[in-house]
C-alpha cells in the first residue's frame, strides 16, 4: 500500500495512453453493468416475497382457455389456500390500437392478494363502490397524463360490449402504486371482474385464471398438486405454479437473456483483455530501464512483479468503478426509456459485486505476463538498453 | 489556433463517420476509385501511395499492437452482425409468411389471429367474394382455420415445468392448396376427423415429442403426430390438425379465428376488401397477408436492431480509443522516420493519408475477420421467441445476408477513420526538429 503513489505515477506515466485504455475499459464496463441490469430484472421478474406465496392456476390446455367460475369456490377449500382471487385478461388499447395496456377484470378481493400494491384507501373505496370504475397504475397514468376522475375510453382487442362495440369507457377512481417498483400492476389496468362478465356477451361466467395465496410457502407444492387434482379428468384441467415458476417460463420462452448477455459480454471482455493487455506491455517495455533502476536501489524482484501487477489491477478498477458509476447515472434514463421493460433504475450490489470482481480478474490476467517478465529483468542487460 | 484545429478536426470527423454509415455502396466504389485514382495521377499521391508501402512493410513488427486494432474491431462487427442478422431472421421469416395475393380476413378489431372469432356463415360469405382465386372445379380458394394455443413440454427440459406455448392451427383440405409451399418431408397428412396432427420443421425443434407416429397429450386429449412439414416460414412454428377436430376439442364448435383467401392477383385485393367492407353481415379486418405479417415483425425486429446498434456504439466507443491508442504508439515509434520523411520535402498530406489508410486497412480487416466470425457461427442458427401477436413460439433463423455484413464493415471503416484520424494528424503536426530529436 506504501508504494501506491509510486503505482500510480506509473500508470499516469503516459497519459494519453492511460486516458484513452481507461475509456475503453470504461465503455466495456457501462456495456457489462448495462447488460447485466437487464439480465437481473429479468431474472428477478416475479420473485417478490409477496410472489412466493401465489399460486397462479391457468388451463392446462393453454393459456387462453378459460376455466369456470365454480372452480373458485373449490379452490378455496383446499387445506392451505389462505384466499383466492380471479381475473379475466381484457386486452386494452388506448387511442390506437397499437397502445396496448394490460388490462385485467379482476374479481373484489384481487388486490387483497397483491399487498406490495398499493391504493390510497378512499381510492380503493371508490373503486369498490362504482360498476365502471378502474384503476390504473402509476407509470401508465403518468406517460398518459391522466388524472383521478377522468373518463378513459379503452379498445378491447378481443371482447365487444353490449352494443357489439370494442370501444368500452371508464372512470379512473383510482392510483396503483408499487412498493418496490417491481410490482407489474403500476403498468396496468384493473376493472371489475362482474362488470365485464355482465358487459360483453361473449364471456358468460368464465375465468381466465386464479391466483390463491397459501398460509405456508413451504406447503406450495402440495397445495398446487391439490388444486390440479380438482380438475383432473375433466374438460378443463389446470396447471398450478407459483407467480415465480411461471414468470420465469414466461421469459424463458421469450428469449434466453443470459445466454444473449452472456455471449455479448464474452466477446467485450476477450476484446478488452488483449486491448488493455497490449497497454500494460507497451508500458513495462518502454519503463524497463526504470523498472532496473528500481531492482537497483533494492527492490526486490516480487515487489516489481507486485507492483505491475497492481498497476494494471489499478487499471482496470478505475475503469470498472467509472463504468458502473455511469450505469447508476444512466440506467433510471433507460429504465423510463423501455417503457418499463427494464424495471432496474439502480446498478444492485450484486452487479457491483460481479463487476469489480471481473475488473480484478481481468487486471491480474492482463498484468500477468507484463509483471512476469518486470521481475525476471536482468538489471545489467536492462540498464544498458539490451 | 490549436483550438481551433481541434474544432476542425472533430467536425470533420463527425461528417466523415456520419457520410461512411450513410453512404450505400456506389458511392463508396466512387470514393474508393477516386482515392486510387489521386493516388496513381498525382505526385502527392504518388508520394501518400509510397509512405502507405512502408508502413505496411513495417506491420509485421507491430503484430501485437497492430492485432489489438484487428480483434477490438472483429468483436465490434461481430456482436453487431449478429444481432442485425437476428433482427434480419425474424423480419424475413415473418415476411416469406405472406403475399401480396393472398388475403387475412379477421374479425374487425383484433390485433391478431387467436384473438379474432369469425362465424361459419361469415366464412362462407367471405369464399363467394369477388376477386377470390378458383381451382379447376370452379371451388373458391380459400382456407377457414381456427387458431388456438397449446401447452407442449420444451425440448431438454423438465416436462411438468418447462411448459412452452405453440400455435395449433386447425385447417381444411383447403390450407395445403393455398399454401403451396407447405411440404410434408416426414411421415404423411393427418387424416380429416381424427386426433390427428402434423407439425411444423420449428416446432418439431423446439418442442419434446413431435416425431411421427408418436402421441403426443394436449389437455386431457391423446393426439397421434403423423408427419412433420415445412414452409420456410412462420408457419414451420405451428401444429396443423383438422379444424372439425380442433374446433370440438378447444369448445370452439364450429367458429373460426381466420379465413386466408387466395386473390387472383394482387390488384384483386381492393375489390375483395371493398366486397367485405360493403357486406352488412360481415364486421372484419381485411390486409394482404404480405402487410399482416410483416406488421407483427415490426415492433420486434426494431427493438433488436435498436439493441444491437447501443451495444455495438458502446464496443465501437472502446474499440476506438484502442485504435487510437495503437496508432498514437505507431505513430510515435516512428516519429523519426516520419520527421525524416518530411525532412527530405515529403509533405503533410501524404503523412496524413498513409496514416489513416494503413488504420482504415487493420479496421477492414478486422471488419472482415467479424463478419466471417458471425457467419460462421451465427447464419442459420436457429432461435425462437414468442412473437408478438400470435401465442406460440416463432422458431427462425438467423440471416447474415450482405447487407449486414456491408453495415458490419462501414462500421469497421469508420472506427478505423477515427482511430487513424488524431494520430496521422499528430504526426503531420510535429515539428521536425523536435522528431528528429526523439529518441
Amino acid at each position: 500500500m506504501k508504494y501506491l503513489h509510486l503505482i500510480w505515477a506509473a500508470l499516469f506515466r503516459r497519459k494519453t495512453r492511460t486516458i484513452l485504455t481507461l475509456v475503453s475499459i470504461i465503455a466495456a464496463f457501462l456495456l457489462f453493468g448495462m447488460l447485466d441490469a437487464v439480465r437481473v430484472s429479468f431474472a428477478e421478474a416475479g420473485q417478490s416475497a409477496n410472489g412466493a406465496e401465489r399460486l397462479q392456476t391457468g388451463a392446462r390446455l393453454s393459456f387462453i382457455q378459460p376455466l369456470p367460475q365454480g372452480l373458485g369456490a373449490q379452490i378455496a377449500r383446499v387445506n392451505g389456500v389462505k384466499d383466492v382471487a380471479y381475473a379475466n385478461w381484457f386486452g386494452g388499447a388506448y387511442q390506437d390500437p397499437h397502445n396496448q395496456i394490460f388490462t385485467f377484470a379482476v374479481s373484489p378481493n384481487y388486490l387483497d392478494i397483491y399487498p406490495e400494491v398499493e391504493v390510497a384507501p378512499e381510492q380503493r373505496k371508490a373503486f369498490d363502490s362504482t360498476q365502471d370504475g378502474i384503476l390504473a397504475g402509476e407509470i401508465i397514468v403518468k406517460r398518459y397524463g391522466w388524472k383521478v376522475g377522468d373518463k378513459i375510453p379503452l379498445q378491447s382487442q378481443i371482447f365487444p360490449n353490449k352494443s357489439g362495440s370494442k370501444n368500452w369507457s371508464f372512470n379512473l377512481v383510482g392510483v396503483m402504486h408499487s412498493k418496490d417498483a417491481k410490482a407489474f400492476q403500476s403498468q396496468m389496468i384493473l376493472m371489475h371482474w362482474k362488470m365485464f362478465d355482465e358487459t360483453t356477451p361473449y364471456n358468460s361466467g368464465m375465468v381466465g385464471w386464479y391466483i390463491s395465496r397459501v398460509n405456508d410457502i413451504n406447503q406450495s407444492d402440495r397445495i398446487a398438486k391439490a388444486i390440479d387434482a380438482l380438475s383432473a379428468n375433466s374438460d378443463h384441467e389446470t396447471k398450478t405454479q407459483t407467480e415465480q415458476a411461471a414468470t420465469a417460463n414466461w421469459i424463458k420462452q421469450m428469449a434466453d437473456i443470459g445466454l444473449i448477455v452472456t455471449s455479448i459480454m464474452g466477446a467485450v471482455f476477450f476484446t478488452l483483455v488483449l486491448l488493455t493487455g497490449n497497454t500494460m506491455m507497451q508500458a513495462v517495455r518502454e519503463r524497463t530501464s526504470e523498472l532496473a533502476v528500481l531492482k537497483t536501489i533494492g527492490f526486490s524482484s516480487t515487489s516489481v512483479l507486485m507492483m505491475v501487477l497492481a498497476e494494471s489491477v489499478l487499471l482496470l478498477l478505475l475503469g470498472g468503478l467509472i463504468g458502473l458509476g455511469l450505469v447508476s447515472v444512466l440506467a433510471p434514463v433507460m429504465s423510463s426509456q423501455s417503457g418499463g421493460m427494464i424495471s432496474h433504475t439502480s446498478v444492485g450490489a450484486g452487479s457491483w459485486a460481479l463487476g469489480i470482481a471481473l475488473a480484478i480478474v481481468i487486471g491480474l490476467v492482463v498484468g500477468v505476463l507484463p509483471a512476469w517478465r518486470a521481475m525476471r529483468l536482468n538489471i545489467v542487460d536492462a540498464l544498458a538498453g539490451r | 489556433m490549436n483550438f481551433l484545429i481541434g474544432l476542425l478536426t472533430f467536425v470533420v470527423v463527425i461528417i466523415g463517420v456520419m457520410v461512411f454509415l450513410s453512404l450505400p455502396w456506389p458511392g463508396m466504389l466512387a470514393l474508393l476509385v477516386l482515392l486510387a485514382l489521386w493516388m496513381v495521377l498525382t505526385r502527392r499521391g504518388q508520394q501518400t501511395w509510397s509512405v502507405t508501402a512502408v508502413g505496411i512493410s513495417t506491420l509485421p513488427q507491430r503484430l501485437g499492437s497492430s492485432a489489438v486494432i484487428v480483434i477490438g474491431i472483429a468483436g465490434v462487427v461481430a456482436v453487431l452482425v449478429a444481432m442485425l442478422a437476428m433482427a434480419d431472421g425474424y423480419r424475413e421469416t415473418l415476411r416469406r409468411t405472406g403475399s401480396d395475393d393472398t388475403a387475412i380476413v379477421l374479425r374487425g378489431g383484433s390485433a391478431a389471429e387467436v384473438s379474432s372469432v369469425l362465424d361459419h356463415e361469415s366464412t362462407l360469405v367471405i369464399a363467394q367474394a369477388p376477386g377470390v382465386a378458383r381451382d379447376d372445379q370452379g371451388k373458391p380458394i380459400v382456407s377457414p382455420e381456427l387458431v388456438v394455443a397449446a401447452n407442449l413440454p420444451m425440448k431438454g427440459g423438465d416436462p411438468e415445468r418447462d411448459v412452452g406455448s405453440v400455435q395449433l392451427r386447425g385447417v381444411g383440405d383447403e390450407a395445403w392448396k393455398l399454401r403451396t409451399n407447405a411440404k410434408i418431408i416426414a411421415g404423411r397428412k393427418f387424416e380429416p376427423g381424427k386426433y390427428e396432427l402434423v407439425a411444423g420443421k420449428g416446432a418439431q425443434h423446439q418442442f419434446a415429442g413431435l416425431e411421427p407416429g408418436k402421441q403426443i397429450k394436449l389437455g386431457s386429449q391423446i393426439w397421434t403426430v403423423t408427419g412433420i412439414f415445412n414452409s420456410n416460414d412462420a408457419m414451420d412454428s405451428e401444429l396443423w390438425a383438422d379444424s372439425g377436430i380442433v374446433g370440438p376439442a378447444y369448445r370452439r364448435g364450429s367458429s373460426m379465428t381466420t379465413v386466408f383467401a387466395k386473390l387472383t392477383g394482387a390488384a384483386a385485393f381492393d375489390k375483395f376488401k371493398a366486397a367485405l367492407a360493403s357486406d352488412p353481415r360481415l364486421q372484419t379486418d381485411v390486409s394482404t397477408t404480405l402487410d399482416y405479417f410483416s406488421k407483427q415483425s415490426e415492433g420486434t425486429s426494431k427493438a433488436i436492431t435498436i439493441i444491437g446498434i447501443v451495444v455495438g456504439a458502446i464496443m465501437a466507443i472502446g474499440a476506438v480509443f484502442g485504435a487510437l491508442n495503437t496508432m498514437f504508439a505507431a505513430v510515435a515509434t516512428r516519429a523519426r522516420e516520419i520527421a525524416t520523411l518530411r525532412a527530405i520535402g515529403f509533405r503533410g498530406l501524404p503523412v496524413v493519408m498513409a496514416i489513416m489508410l494503413e488504420t482504415m486497412l487493420l479496421a477492414l480487416v478486422g471488419g472482415a475477420l467479424g463478419g466471417v466470425i458471425a457467419w460462421l457461427i451465427f447464419n442459420g442458427y436457429t432461435a425462437s421467441t414468442l412473437a408478438a401477436g400470435t401465442t406460440g413460439q416463432l422458431t427462425f433463423e438467423f440471416k447474415v445476408a450482405p447487407a449486414v455484413l456491408w453495415t458490419g464493415l462501414k462500421w469497421a471503416l469508420a472506427i478505423g477513420f477515427v482511430g487513424g484520424l488524431f494520430p496521422a494528424v499528430r504526426a503531420a503536426r510535429l515539428p521536425v526538429t523536435t522528431a528528429l530529436r526523439e529518441l
